[in-house]
């Protein structure tokens, strides 16, 4: 029996020990915000927050996050302010989101840096940030997440 | 513009008091039979497009699909506009799948109204030639760049402002004053005189008696409230907190998972299975066999895909088992030695070159290109009481609804599509590229619940309808005074749009030709079609002729552009916002590019330089869009963005090869992406010629190629005739080492 907690919640679930986290979270929990990308890691569709670090969960078994806190992008404004955290905030703001496919996992993976990181330099940025945007919504990116860190172009 | 007499603008009462309004594309009569067959309390559909309420809201049905490029906004900003409605009092909904929404005709009519080519998209489903009202009656597209440019002008701005009309009407007999005393603004009708007003859902009712105007008047641009103002992007907070819902999200009740082994040759057949193994699994319910593959159907897609994976499959032999990358090179080179179809043919070339004082020659070519869209192809039918449910997001509802009738034998009538969100679209989820939906289909008949079939990234990336790889000839002659004169060009396979080949510039011998060359590989429509290809050829052996001129290339450009002023002001824009004349810091330099697509002109500069390794770093682009007028500024801006990025991943990586006659790359790590550390600030100048709407969701793909690699002749000496630019170490020349 699989024992963990997602937004807040705890789970039990008699899953194999070696079924990734994704599809345990999308198929068993029906928790579909978290998206499936590659399935090798390789592009971050699939980012959640376990422990308070970014992990792709296309590759994480669930027997790694026994025990383990996660928060997927349904659970990351439970506690915020005017029902979205800043970072959602400010994707709107900037209408970052095109086909918004990717954005579940960049928003997951932005928000994992910057509680850790809040004033990030471009260089930091692009080495946290390795998802693929497949709509190019790059640019955008970049200028939300230097709005949240009051950094300039 | 001569109105599409296939259309007829009606307006009926709804119930409680409203006034639902729109262009039909279909005859009253049909309508009629639609409203009788609504039961209940439920609103009855007239047609497309928009609803004014009791409670003064306005609902707009948009019949194309939202994948990013804005449309669900876009369209509806239009009607509002011309309604002169409350954009806060504005709802949108997606127009069901049902042919009283088709915007089939609308595109078509238009495309050939407006003298345009019909988009390629359509090929297969309804040519030109043959071309049906039934068939076009059940489309509901979206792609060629197309919605903003037809239903939008065509049908969300008529039936707005007709629907205006008819309020004023009930206006002033309600308020027993001439109508040429009233005014609209924000949902009310007001009289002035005597600061009275009323709201148009108050109007609502009353205004359902009056007969729609035949032709209403639009605004001037003058005049809008609503169009050219960055309105915020409706489908935007959905898709920051989880809860927008693609076609993968689908969950029914019930419902089981498919994974699927296709055979990686194309046209191959299932050989044999071994599922004995398979279904001892946990959750495995069912092991499918079609006739190209087979499927494993589970509780869960992890354990349908694990399960697939651990089974003894193997496919029949093929007589393309062979080819490869290198054979279909060779065998387009062989195509060109042989008999050509005429393109252009102007002037006398074959003359223009014998006299020519000196000839350029160059041969190019790209390779093939997968969409790789983000949200992996998937589809969710289910197969119940004689009828069909389907959920997917797709660039064509009703096409889709009637792929899944054809499919498994039901009247498309008893077929329903529930509409999603598309994670990407960009070609591959337009409806002649359906082998993922028949998969879906065949095995969700052998079941009584709903079954999700999912392509997992290997199965997209191998089982795709590629950008056909191409090759292009060219001959070039310059007479004794320096004059470009003649334009030979012989390439591989005409597609869509026609004139993508045709080159712009003023060259009075023309000589353009084309070989088919038929593979083995699918081929479909990939965001711009064939000038993705196109445009980096001849932008390119442009930028080539400058420099065998000894020509600054920008200025090469604008002296062929005398008899062109769009596309020259759209240059000079993109030169000038790039800074052209301005010295560059040693080891960057800038390229120039230029095309018109889909009705709109795009210039872009490129400012690039050569990293460490030898790899290619672009640093700048700026990009000048002329699309007519801007409906949504900031929508402007992010498809020009987003274009850019689109082709620019395409030269720098894209690179489909054939081995043994299937596709060689299998996913992001072999077929890579351009991610934000490669990001180049983007640049957009928007010009507001004021000429007929241009699209917008693919014209920024096509020049980004070539001008990247015409920054790289001039800092390396090279040209880049082939992509993708990951294939190349590249040296900086002495003179521009930093």
């Amino acid at each position: 029996m699989a024992r963990f907690r997602v937004n807040g919640t705890a789970q039990e679930l008699d899953i194999e020990p070696e079924m990734p986290l994704l599809w345990a979270l999308r198929d068993e929990l029906g928790l579909t915000g978290t998206k499936f990308g590659c399935g090798i890691a390789a592009c971050g569709a699939c980012t959640v927050v376990v422990n308070g670090n970014p992990v792709r969960s296309c590759v994480t078994p669930i027997s790694a996050v026994e025990g383990a806190e996660i928060t997927t992008i349904e659970g990351l404004a439970v506690n915020a302010a005017g029902g979205l955290t800043p970072v959602q905030q400010a994707w709107i703001e900037h209408q970052v989101p095109q086909c918004g496919y990717c954005q579940s996992g960049m928003i997951m993976a932005v928000s994992a840096l910057l509680a850790t990181n809040p004033a990030p330099s471009d260089a930091e940025i692009d080495g946290a940030i390795p998802n693929v945007c497949r709509c190019g919504t790059y640019p955008r990116i970049r200028t939300a997440i230097r709005s949240l860190t009051g950094a300039t172009a | 513009m001569p109105m599409n007499r296939r259309r007829f603008l009606l307006g009926t009462a709804i119930a409680g008091g409203g006034l639902l309004l729109g262009y039909a594309t279909t005859r009253p009569s049909k309508h009629h039979l639609a409203n009788a067959t609504r039961s209940g309390n439920d609103a009855p559909f007239l047609t497309t497009w928009l609803r004014i309420s009791p409670d003064n809201s306005v609902t707009v049905l948009v019949p194309h699909s939202e994948m990013g490029q804005g449309v669900l906004t876009a369209l509806p900003m239009m009607a509002a506009d011309e309604l002169d409605a409350d954009w806060n009092l504005v709802r949108v909904e997606q127009a069901p799948a049902t042919d009283l929404f088709a915007n089939g005709v609308l595109i078509k009519g238009f495309a050939t109204s407006l003298g345009v080519s019909i988009p390629g998209f359509l090929d297969g489903l309804a040519s030109a030639a043959t071309m049906k009202v039934a068939e076009i009656m059940n489309m509901q597209i979206t792609g060629g760049s197309s919605s903003v440019r037809f239903t939008g002008e065509q049908g969300m701005r008529v039936a707005g402002a007709a629907a205006r009309q008819m309020l004023l009407q009930a206006a002033a007999q309600q308020l027993q004053v001439p109508q040429s005393e009233l005014s609209t603004r924000l949902s009310h009708v007001h009289h002035e005189a005597s600061g009275r007003s009323l709201s148009y859902g108050e109007l609502a009712g009353a205004a359902a008696r009056f007969e729609p105007p035949a032709s209403p008047v639009l605004k001037r641009p003058e005049q809008y409230t609503l169009m050219g103002r960055p309105i915020p992007r409706i489908d935007i907070p959905a898709k920051v907190d989880g809860t927008a819902a693609f076609g993968i999200d689908a969950r029914p009740a019930g419902m089981l998972y498919a994974a699927v082994k296709t055979a990686p040759v194309f046209g191959s057949r299932l050989a044999s299975v071994d599922s004995a193994s398979a279904l001892q699994r946990r959750g495995v319910v069912r092991v499918v066999e079609l006739d190209d593959a087979v499927a494993v159907v589970a509780d869960n897609y992890w354990r349908a895909r694990q399960a697939l994976d651990a089974m003894a499959v193997s496919f029949e032999a093929t007589p393309n088992d062979g080819v490869t990358t290198q054979s279909i090179f060779a065998q387009y080179d062989q195509a060109l030695q042989g008999e050509l179809s005429e393109d252009v043919e102007k002037g006398d070339t074959p003359a223009a070159l014998a006299t020519a004082s000196s000839v350029v020659e160059a041969t190019y070519r790209v390779p093939y290109l997968a969409h790789a869209a983000m949200e992996p192809m998937n589809c969710t039918v289910h197969f119940h009481d004689g009828r069909c449910d389907v959920w997917t997001g797709t660039q064509d509802n009703l096409g889709i609804r009637g792929r899944v009738a054809s499919v498994s034998g039901l009247d498309e009538n008893a077929v329903t599509v529930h509409a999603h969100y598309l994670g990407g679209g960009f070609g591959r989820r337009l409806p002649n590229a359906t082998n993922t939906i028949d998969q879906a289909t065949r095995i969700a008949m052998q079941f009584d619940v709903p079954v999700k079939t999912i392509w997992s990234r290997e199965d997209d990336m191998q089982q795709d309808y590629y950008r056909p790889a191409v090759t292009s000839r060219f001959r070039a002659g310059f007479d004794a005074a320096g004059r470009l004169t003649a334009w030979e060009n012989h390439y591989i396979g005409k597609n869509e749009p026609a004139e993508a080949a045709h080159t712009p510039y003023d060259i009075p011998n023309q000589s353009i030709a084309y070989a088919d060359s038929p593979t083995h590989i699918p081929f479909g429509a990939w965001r711009s079609v064939a000038h993705s290809q196109h445009t980096f050829f001849l932008e390119s052996f442009v930028d080539e002729l400058a420099h065998h001129a000894g020509q600054n290339p920008y200025q090469f450009r604008l002296n062929l552009l005398a008899d062109k002023p769009r596309h020259a002001a759209v240059l000079k824009a993109a030169a000038e916002q790039a800074g052209w004349d301005r010295n560059l810091p040693a080891g960057r330099a800038r390229g120039i590019a230029l095309q018109e697509s889909f009705g709109s002109i795009v210039a872009q500069v490129a400012e690039v330089s050569i990293g460490e390794a030898g790899e290619v770093r672009v640093h700048r682009v700026t990009c000048a869009i002329d699309c007519g007028r801007a409906v949504n500024p900031d929508t402007v801006r992010s498809q020009a963005e987003s274009g850019v990025i689109f082709g620019l991943t395409a030269a720098l990586y894209g690179e489909i090869s054939i081995d043994k006659g299937a596709v060689v790359q299998r996913n992001f790590n072999d077929y890579e992406m351009l991610r934000l550390r490669e990001s180049p600030d983007i640049d957009v100048v928007t010009i507001e010629s004021g000429a007929a709407l241009g699209g917008l969701g693919e014209p920024a793909t096509p020049p980004i190629a070539a001008a990247v690699a015409n920054a790289l002749y001039i800092l390396t000496g090279q040209r880049v005739r082939e992509l993708p630019l990951k294939n190349y170490r590249f040296t900086a020349a002495p003179s521009e080492r930093a």
